[in-house]
Formats: structure tokens, sequence, C-alpha cells
């Protein structure tokens, strides 16, 4: 199912100069927002930051929890238009890559 | 190595500065049971959604408002609103408990009296009673409630058809400081109408005119304006023996007490302003005992409350089908039951549970219900922990009102369980299914067939 996404959705970044701490805390210093994330959201937001392809956040999510692929699919795709819309990703960045 | 619970990533925004007073609210706290009895195993034997009725918490919400009243007002009698849940199972526990039945039609009125409740303790309300439904409770000695004129007239006529002394009421509308004031039932107070009532009632000779009742409202807020209603008809009652020499029975200051739930709009959480039972009973017992009675004479009080004794006692549980994001970001959940049975999240802000374990994270959301209509909304907005398909919740406080308003539109009304006090579940009421709307339907020999 993962092929079903877009080619640019998955080619994202998070902004450079996004603040993320250990507790799952995230700031925006561009937008001056700050976010809240739970522990899995975290993950997801560290793996994009280190440049982790799909496929790796993939395996790295349904080898360590209790969930199915079809729905962990789901909410990827939903956290992630989350990031988008909370400018935690940046289109301009996205097109860069 | 055992993989770790999944949750679903979410991301919240923080914003300063939009806490009140009270703190963040705590609604997300799990219900995994009601009475000891775990939702999914309810669930799972019932089918989902599914009315829950706690016996033990109707019991505990009766014993509750008897002591308040009994310990600051001699003669009290509580009669259980029909229409507030006429569930038999439901209407046998307060028939138990002591109290005679209130009903507003023929068909709460058959009810009543197949459920047990002799005739001459059944209160019959409402506009509208036919002949049959006057002579019927006319032969069984009950209390008519007379709400208009003509009513009245018709009675005094069936009376003398039917040879019987009918005891009626009635009912007395007033202005006790509270907005919007309720003027349609019944006669009014401040421009003589009530007064010319009772005038006619007793000059008349043909029916016992036994008490006085009045109904101000519902979901009062107010206590004190109890205290008024209650003063106007010891008035009324007082003027009736100065002017006839006659006794009036009984008092009956109707329903309309405020349960925990939260309305709709409200600042505050309805278990914080709602008042309490003592409160209630305070404003109506100071205002009989300092009316114009002897000790001999002080009427029976009757209260005829049905939400505050019940809405707690009921819940709802549902699924989640979906989740969905909305164009502005917001999370929505759409849930298995809508407003067509939870006909009460039109007024109210409904404490909603998680049913199952959860962390601390949560998302503010939008409840909606399964029907493909856009005014079915359980929750405009309520935060919660993230759930997915098939994660159960709990509506508390739906045992108001939601089992006989509750509509039979677009998807068919479920299953009723009643928790006894040993812990032991009844359902009370099957749920529908196509065949109980067909076998009501009637098919024109013309239309029996088509083609396509």
């Amino acid at each position: 199912m993962w092929h079903l996404f877009t080619k640019s959705f998955f080619n994202m970044k998070i902004r450079k100069n996004i603040a993320v701490s250990d507790s799952g805390f995230i700031f925006n210093p561009s937008t001056g927002d700050s976010f809240s994330t739970n522990p899995i959201g975290l993950e997801i937001i560290q793996m994009l930051k280190e440049e982790k392809s799909k496929e790796e956040m993939r395996k790295t999510i349904l080898q360590k929890y209790q969930v199915d692929e079809a729905t962990f699919e789901k909410d990827f795709y939903d956290f992630v238009s989350m990031l988008h819309q909370t400018q935690i990703i940046s289109q301009d960045e996205e097109k860069k890559n | 190595m055992s993989k770790l619970p999944y949750e679903r990533p979410v991301i919240q925004r923080l914003n300063t500065g939009s806490m009140n007073k009270f703190g963040t609210r705590t609604e997300y706290a799990p219900v995994t049971h009601i009475e000891n009895v775990s939702v999914k195993s309810l669930i799972s034997e019932f089918g989902s959604p599914l009315f829950v009725i706690s016996e033990n918490k109707i019991r505990q919400l009766y014993s509750d408002v008897t002591r308040a009243f009994k310990t600051r007002y001699p003669r009290v009698q509580f009669a259980w609103s029909y229409k507030t849940n006429y569930m038999n199972a439901v209407c046998n526990v307060f028939h138990q408990l002591g109290s005679w039945a209130e009903v507003v039609s023929g068909f709460e009125y058959n009810k009543a009296l197949k459920n047990g409740v002799p005739g001459s303790k059944i209160i019959f309300n409402g506009p509208d009673k036919t002949d049959d439904e006057l002579t019927l409770a006319i032969r069984n000695d009950s209390l008519i409630h007379i709400d208009h004129l003509d009513e009245l007239y018709r009675i005094i006529e069936l009376a003398v058809e039917l040879k019987k002394r009918p005891k009626v009421a009635i009912r007395v509308n007033m202005d006790v400081g509270i907005y919007p004031m309720w003027d349609r039932f019944g006669f009014n107070y401040e421009n003589g109408q009530a007064w010319d009532a009772i005038n006619k009632i007793i000059l008349t000779d043909k029916i016992d005119l036994v008490g006085l009742h009045a109904h101000i409202g519902t979901f009062m807020l107010s206590p004190q304006a109890y205290g008024v209603a209650a003063s106007k008809l010891a008035d009324l009652a007082y003027h009736t023996k100065i002017k006839f020499e006659k006794n009036i029975e009984y008092i009956d200051l109707g329903g309309g007490f405020a349960s925990k739930n939260t309305l709709k709009g409200s600042y505050l959480k309805g278990s914080d302003s709602s008042p309490s039972f003592d409160d209630y009973a305070e404003a109506i017992s100071t205002a009989l005992l300092n009316a114009e009675y002897t000790k001999e004479h002080m009427p029976l009080l009757i209260l005829e409350s049905g939400r505050a004794l019940i809405d707690e006692a009921g819940f709802l549980l549902g699924t989640v089908i979906a989740n969905k994001r909305l164009s502005d970001g917001r999370r929505s959940t759409i849930l298995d039951f809508g407003v067509n049975i939870l006909f009460t999240a039109f007024w109210y802000d409904h404490k909603i549970s998680p049913a199952q374990d959860f962390s601390h994270y949560t998302e503010d959301t939008v409840l909606y219900g399964p029907l493909c209509m856009n005014i079915d909304v359980v929750r405009e907005n309520v935060t919660l922990p993230p759930m997915k398909k098939g994660d159960q919740v709990v509506v508390h406080t739906v045992g108001a009102y939601n089992m006989t308003q509750w509509m039979q539109f677009i998807s068919l009304r479920p299953n009723i369980v009643l928790i006894d006090t040993n812990g032991k579940t009844h359902l009370i009421r099957a749920k529908e299914s196509l065949d109980t709307l067909n076998s009501q339907e009637r098919m024109p020999a013309h239309l029996s067939s088509f083609k396509l």
C-alpha cells in the first residue's frame, strides 16, 4: 500500500531549525509555535530528522509496536499531513530536495 | 521480545493562556467497567451501541432524593415520570421503591396499569386526554390533572354520565422569576385563571378538587423558583380553605430538577453547577412549612422528578467506526451511535470516556454519529486520547429521555441492558430489526412488484 503515496509526500524533511526535546516537546522558531507529541510521534519525527527512508520507518515501527501495517500506514499518512499543516515540514525545503 | 503497545502518533499545538481556573479537563480517564461489569464483555454479548442502566444507581438516587425531602417535610410522595424513561423494568424499580406513576398520555397510562400500578396511584397529566382515556381514569379513581377549560367541562360531563366523582387537580402556571416562563400548560396564577377554575370546580360540585399542580420548567438551575411556586400553590390552597372550607389534599410541584449533565454553552460542568436534592428540598419545604396550614392539614407533597433520578443511571456504550482529519486540521471521530439514539446530544455536552487504557496524550476531537446527515454531531469539541477503529467509548448520564425520545431513523434502535444490584445483566429491551419495522407496514397490491 505504501506505493499509493505520492513520491513528493515522502520526499520530506523536517525544517532544520525545529527544536525537538526527548520528552516530545517541539518548538518552531520560525512561527513561535510549540507542540507536544506522543512517544511514537517523537520517534517518527526523529527518524525524519535522521532522513530515514519510508521503508526503514515502516520496518522500525512494525517491529517495535503491536500494530498492523494498514493501521500504521493510515496513521502515518495522517501524522505527516499534520506535520505539513503545522509547518514542521516545510514545502520550500521539500522542493529543494 | 514482546512488542510495545501501539498508540496513534499525535501532535498537538500548545496554546498558552487558554486554560481556565479549573485546569485541564480530565474526561479522558478510561471507564472500563460499569457496576463491575466490563464494557468489553457487555458489547461482546449485547452488541454496540448499547444502552446500559444501573439499578444500583437508580436506587441510590432515589434514596438521596427521599432523604433530602423526608427529613425536611413530613408527607412526601414521588411519582415516576413515565416519559423520562418508560422501560417497564425501569418503571418497576421506581414502583418497588414506592413511586406512584405520572403519565402524560393514554399509552403511558395503560403502560402503568399493565405494570401493576393501581389506578388510584396514577397521576394523569398532559393536554391531550381522549374521552376513552378520561373515562378509564375516572373509573379507576386516578388523579386527573386538568390542563384547560375544555377538559374541565368534558370531565364534568363525563362525571354526570358515569355517575362518579372524578378526583382532579388543576395544573397552574405562574411567574416564578425564571425565563422563559412556561405558560402553555394549565391555568395562569397571576391573571386569575387558576382561581376561576378552582371556583368552577367546587361550585359545580360534580368533581372533587383534591390537588394543585405546577411544573415550572425543565432542567431548573434555580431551586428558589420552586419555593415561589410552592408559595403560590399554598396561597391558592389557603384561599380555597377560607372560601369553601375545603382542604386541598396534595400539592404537586412536578419535576424539572436538573441532572448532572452539562448544558451546551455552560461554563461549568453540570456536576459542579447543578443544584443538589437538598437545595431543591430546602426551597420547597421552607415555602410549604411557612404557608398557612394547620399541622393536621399539611398537604401531601408530590414530586414527579424524572431526569434527576435516572439520568446518571444510564450509560451508552459505543464503538469507533473511523477517524478522519477535517479541513482545518481538527481530528474527527465517527462513532456507531448518533443523535438518532442519543437525542440529548442536542442539549448537552455529554461526558464521554474511552473504555480502554490510553497514555496521557490527547487530541481535540469532533465526535460524529454514523448518520449520513450533517446534524449528527455527538460532541462539537472534546479532548480525548487518540482512538482507533474498534475502540470503545462510554457516554455518561444518558438515562433520561434518550430511551423514549430516540428515533428510528437511518439505523435501528439498539439493545437496552439493566445491571441489577448483584451485578447480573438483563436484556430489558431487545434491539429492533428490519422485521420490527416491516411488520407495521402494509403494501398496496398494485405496488407489490416491479421490474427494473
